[in-house]
């Protein structure tokens, strides 16, 4: 008996107490962020604040469902919930609401859900259900090719809806696929690509073809043995440039004004001083905003509910994708600095977690949980102190939000379950 | 390997962005000013500007609101011309006036106010209220400007002005906008008239829209009033100075001696002080600042350096019997002047062999010649006699600043060794060389206030008050270096006999035409050579009339020093107007009309044009008097009869 209640309660207490950290430390940011003036009533439902304390408390009620189900649930269902997942996405073309441009959102009376939060936790747990198969080799493209459809489909649908921001977070499964046997090629040739792109965009065509010829012709010369031919080279080259230009023709012609004039001042492309005034006031507004409210906070902070331009409301969204600005200016380089180091403890303690698996679906779900909080925190917070373009997506734990704090915390305590669970495993 | 990856690229995004936020938050040196906070908007609440009121009492200085549009360049939405064209009409500025001035707010700063048009008047401000809200980024702030209750003492009373950056940059108490003392006791007493501001904060939202106070108004601080100052100057004399010193250039300076107060500070040519008010006061100040003739703005009476001439020799008197060098009635002849080696100091035709009591009233240069000589000569050197000298003249509030509280003055000079050891070289002068100093020529400098200082010092016999504006502030006390006397190196006995020579001056001497019935007064002329460059050629102009006196001989209620510029000798403007003056202050009525018909009814003015009208001119002897009209001579005693008697 004392066994049996010992074995229940042996989740990852650090990884819980991590995740406690970023939703309370999340709530008081939400407070701050959302709040006018005086706060009469912290459950008053007619506020942020209050309606993000009903989502935590609900919160907690799906943590108990999570943790109650056998952790062979999810596996033997993972199929079903990720097509119950696709479904969901689908119904949107017919039954969904817009809101700001993007058609993400069941409306059930006052309260609105927004579906692609919840495809994440579900496709994580389809790669993991499939690369788990005994069938599976990645090494081969066949399963190469089958995984990626995965992650393609409930992508495609997202993009389809105007929501592109979600969609770059699928891109987080490429860290999945490498740890689970992807070949190493895939890895330089991804980092190429972006270097390319970003030497074609901020040097133009001509630096990047000599800096192309002149990267393969050291390699040419230097390796004397097992040389490919030079026309293997050439065709190297060849595509190179060619994706290059590609990659410029798309800048110029294939994005939408808003994204181009995005990159744009991310990578300082414009030089046109009224252009400049212009996107100031336009697409680098948030940006500017942001990036002085955190500056503002200097090293400790103007203190909780203290800060002007947050009580001013000066950031758009500061309570959902630009909440770090409210960190910043509230709790200074030492609060932000806190938040920071809390995200990269709870996904490094996942990842350890996910190694230490005895099976690989747990492991490779583990290994999904913690690329995708990362490709969220990094472009979240990238994007807030102006580090990443803009993306629209949401800080995991902290952004204002039931759906996207119910999808992240499934993710999580899936994996937490899956975890208390390794000791049955054989 | 393949676990390393995406361990690695966290750890690396973490610390990259703990970088970044060093960078921003820490590097970038922020240190949270709420002044500098945009979120925040400043309200400021200016306080009344303190009076000023008179020795008498009577309010000379008070305040008129004031409405400037103030403009923040970030907030002001582009106005279609429509829009445009009625905001400019109720500014009263054309299209290119608006472009200009918001460019030059944007340069100043885009995030702080810059005033947009300064000092609407009442009528304007009342119009346009209502419809300033449709013009965002600009807005009314009141200001309290400067209502004067005279047309007399602009030099005393001075101006305010709005700030400029490089006060700015010293004190930042002042933003942009606001009205600082520009001159006279608005300048010198300007942390007591001005008050403390007060200032409010204000949370604003992304909108611009105040959504309350900023902490709960813990920050906002009250405005303090100013405080009222009295000051010594007494308004009718100073307004009769005036009036004596209308088409003349020169200064008049009164004090006090028992005190030090000043009872007038009067600068030829003067102006109205309600020019510099308003609107027009840009304007009208450089009309005065560029007025390079008659420089209307540089204040005769305390910054006209001019060789002090004949009054300087009652000083060497003292100083003689101080040293003992001399009696008072040892006589010295002169035969028209004073001979030393080949060379000669003229005088004029007088008594001869002269003792002091001669020597002062009738002004003997070769009887000061002989005293300075023995004053220098009681010394084995020249440099020690000199030196010793210097010291005593100094004790007299001579050769320096007089470190009082006003806004402008200077030094004059008093020659030591030193500066003829660096003219001619360490001992290689004799007494002889500096003979000059003698009779205030030479090397020594002074300005009528230290002039009227020497006075009041020999009237006290042997002590002055540093001279003084200040009579009275609300509720403190002035400053002790003001009440306490300033004891000069000559014993009190050595006065008697040179008060009594300056006595004789109105009773036989150089000045009895000047007397006034019932006023003992004793004073002293004085005359200077003066020169200016014409065509670069060093060409002498008619000598400047110099007075100096005071009254009564016993417990002088008035020192006074008069300087007319080109007046010729002494008693001819000078020592009318100083009668004229000590008998207004002492009697309150004029008794010697002829006097005062004199002094207002020529006017100096065609003397003034001499040196610019490119002819050839006669100075002193060959100089007329040059009546005013009969229409402006009946306006000035008109003028006279509207000094409001108290």
């Amino acid at each position: 008996m004392l066994r049996e209640n010992q074995r229940r309660f042996k989740f990852d207490w650090l990884t819980i107490i991590l995740f406690l950290l970023l939703v309370g430390f999340g709530y008081l940011n939400i407070l701050s962020a959302s709040h006018d003036g005086d706060i009469v009533n912290y459950f008053d439902t007619s506020q942020l604040y209050g309606k993000q304390l009903i989502f935590i408390g609900l919160t907690f009620v799906l943590i108990v469902l999570i943790l109650s189900f056998e952790a062979k649930f999810y596996e033997r269902f993972a199929s079903i919930i990720y097509l119950v997942a696709l479904l969901a996405l689908m119904g949107l073309f017919l039954f969904g609401k817009e809101i700001n441009g993007a058609r993400s959102w069941y409306a059930i009376g006052s309260m609105t859900l927004q579906p692609s939060e919840f495809a994440k936790f579900a496709t994580a747990l389809a790669v993991a259900k499939y690369i788990s198969d005994l069938q599976t080799n990645m090494q081969t493209l066949k399963d190469q090719l089958r995984v990626v459809a995965i992650i393609f489909v409930p992508a495609l649908l997202i993009l389809l809806q105007n929501d592109a921001g979600s969609t770059i977070v699928y891109l987080s499964f490429f860290f999945v696929f490498y740890r689970e046997g992807l070949q190493q090629i895939y890895l330089i040739v991804a980092l190429s690509l972006i270097i390319l792109a970003v030497l074609a965009l901020k040097f133009g065509m001509v630096t990047t073809a000599m800096a192309c010829l002149i990267v393969l012709g050291l390699r040419y010369f230097l390796r004397k043995k097992k040389r490919a031919s030079i026309l293997q080279y050439l065709l190297v080259l060849g595509v190179a440039i060619g994706f290059s230009y590609g990659v410029k023709l798309f800048y110029e012609h294939g994005l939408k004004v808003h994204q181009q004039n995005r990159i744009s001042l991310w990578l300082r492309l414009e030089k046109d001083p009224v252009k400049l005034e212009r996107m100031k006031k336009d697409e680098a507004y948030n940006l500017i905003q942001s990036e002085q409210a955190i500056s503002s906070g200097g090293l400790t902070g103007k203190g909780f509910l203290q800060g002007t331009r947050t009580t001013g409301k000066f950031v758009p969204e500061q309570e959902t994708d630009y909440i770090f600005s409210t960190v910043g200016e509230e709790w200074g380089f030492l609060g932000s600095s806190f938040v920071v180091l809390v995200f990269v403890l709870l996904i490094i303690r996942v990842l350890y977690l996910a190694e230490s698996q005895k099976s690989q679906f747990s492991r490779v779900y583990g290994y999904g949980v913690a690329s995708i909080l990362f490709v969220h925190f990094t472009i979240n917070i990238g994007m807030v102190m102006g580090l990443i373009p803009t993306v629209g997506i949401p800080l995991p734990f902290f952004s204002y939000g039931g759906s996207g704090l119910w999808g992240f915390t499934i993710l999580l305590f899936i994996f937490i379950k899956l975890d208390s669970n390794k000791i049955n495993e054989w | 390997m393949r676990k390393l990856l995406l361990l690695t690229t966290v750890v690396l995004v973490g610390l990259v962005f703990i970088a970044r936020l060093f960078y921003l938050q820490i590097y970038g040196g922020y240190e949270y000013d709420v002044f500098e906070d945009t979120a925040i908007r400043k309200v400021y609440n200016y306080p009344k500007r303190g009076y000023v009121y008179d020795r008498n009492g009577e309010l000379l200085v008070a305040n008129q609101p004031s409405y400037d549009v103030m403009v923040i360049p970030r907030e002001v939405e582009p106005l279609d011309s429509l829009e445009l064209n009625e905001f400019c009409k109720l500014l009263k500025i054309t299209k290119e006036d608006y472009a200009r001035k918001l460019e030059r707010a944007t340069n100043y700063s885009p995030r702080l106010p810059s005033p947009f048009v300064p000092q609407l008047s009442k009528t304007d401000y009342a119009v346009l209220q209502e419809k300033m809200r449709k013009y965002e980024g600009f807005y009314i702030q009141k200001r309290s400007l400067r209502s004067y209750q005279t047309t007399i003492g602009a030099n005393v009373l001075g101006d305010i002005g709005e700030v400029n950056r490089s006060i700015i940059a010293q004190q930042p108490y002042y933003k942009l906008g606001d009205l600082i003392g520009k001159q006279g006791v608005e300048k010198t007493y300007e942390d007591i008239l001005r008050g403390v501001k007060g200032i409010k904060f204000i949370q604003k939202d992304r909108f611009n829209k105040d959504i309350g106070p900023f902490k709960e108004g813990k920050l906002d601080t009250l405005p303090v009033p100013g405080k009222d100052i009295t000051i010594t100057i007494d308004s009718q004399l100073q307004a009769y100075g005036e009036l004596l010193m209308t088409n003349k250039r020169g200064g008049i300076v009164a004090i006090e001696p028992s005190s030090g107060e000043i009872l007038a500070m009067v600068s030829g040519p003067s102006y109205n002080p309600n020019l510099l008010v308003g609107r027009n006061r840009s304007e009208n100040f450089n009309k005065l600042y560029r007025d390079s003739i008659a420089k209307p703005l540089f204040d005769r009476g305390l910054q006209a350096m001019y060789p002090p001439g004949s009054p300087f020799k009652t000083l060497n008197a003292l100083v003689a019997l101080q040293e003992g060098v001399v009696t008072t009635e040892e006589r010295f002849s002169c035969a028209m002047g004073y001979r030393y080696g080949n060379r000669k100091m003229g005088c004029h035709a007088h008594r001869s062999p002269a003792n002091m009591n001669i020597g002062i009233y009738e002004s003997c240069n070769a009887y000061f010649a002989n005293v300075y000589r023995r004053i220098m000569d009681k010394y084995d050197t020249p440099a020690e006699g000199m030196d010793n000298w210097s010291k005593h003249i100094k004790s007299f509030g001579l050769g320096d600043y007089l470190n009082n509280d006003l806004s402008v003055g200077q030094p004059g000079k008093v020659p030591t060794a030193a500066t003829y050891d660096r003219a001619y070289g360490k001992n290689r002068w004799y007494t002889t060389f500096t003979i000059s100093n003698a009779i205030g020529q030479g090397e020594v400098l002074a300005t009528p206030i230290q002039l009227a200082n020497m006075a009041a010092a020999i009237g006290n016999r042997g002590y002055y008050y540093t001279p003084h504006i200040i009579k009275d502030i609300e509720g403190e006390t002035i400053p002790t270096k003001f009440t306490t006397p300033n004891h000069t190196t000559i014993d009190k006995r050595h006065f008697e006999p040179v008060v009594e020579g300056m006595y004789d001056v109105y009773n036989k001497g150089t000045a009895n035409m000047l007397q006034v019935k019932g006023i003992d007064i004793c004073g002293k002329t004085g005359t200077a050579e003066n020169f200016a460059i014409i065509d670069s050629v060093k060409t002498q102009l008619t000598d400047h009339s110099i007075f100096v006196a005071f009254a009564p001989k016993d417990n002088p209620k008035i020192a006074i020093a008069v300087f007319v510029e080109n007046g010729y000798f002494g008693s001819r403007f000078a020592g009318r107007m100083a009668s004229l003056m000590i008998e207004y202050y002492i009697r309150g009525e004029i008794t010697r009309k002829d006097m005062e018909n004199f002094v207002l009814r020529y006017s100096l003015e065609h003397e003034y044009e001499k040196p610019y009208s490119g002819e050839s001119f006669g100075i002193n002897r060959q100089t007329t008097l040059e009546p005013i009209s009969e229409e402006e001579f009946q306006n000035l005693l008109k003028l006279k009869a509207e000094i409001p008697k108290s």
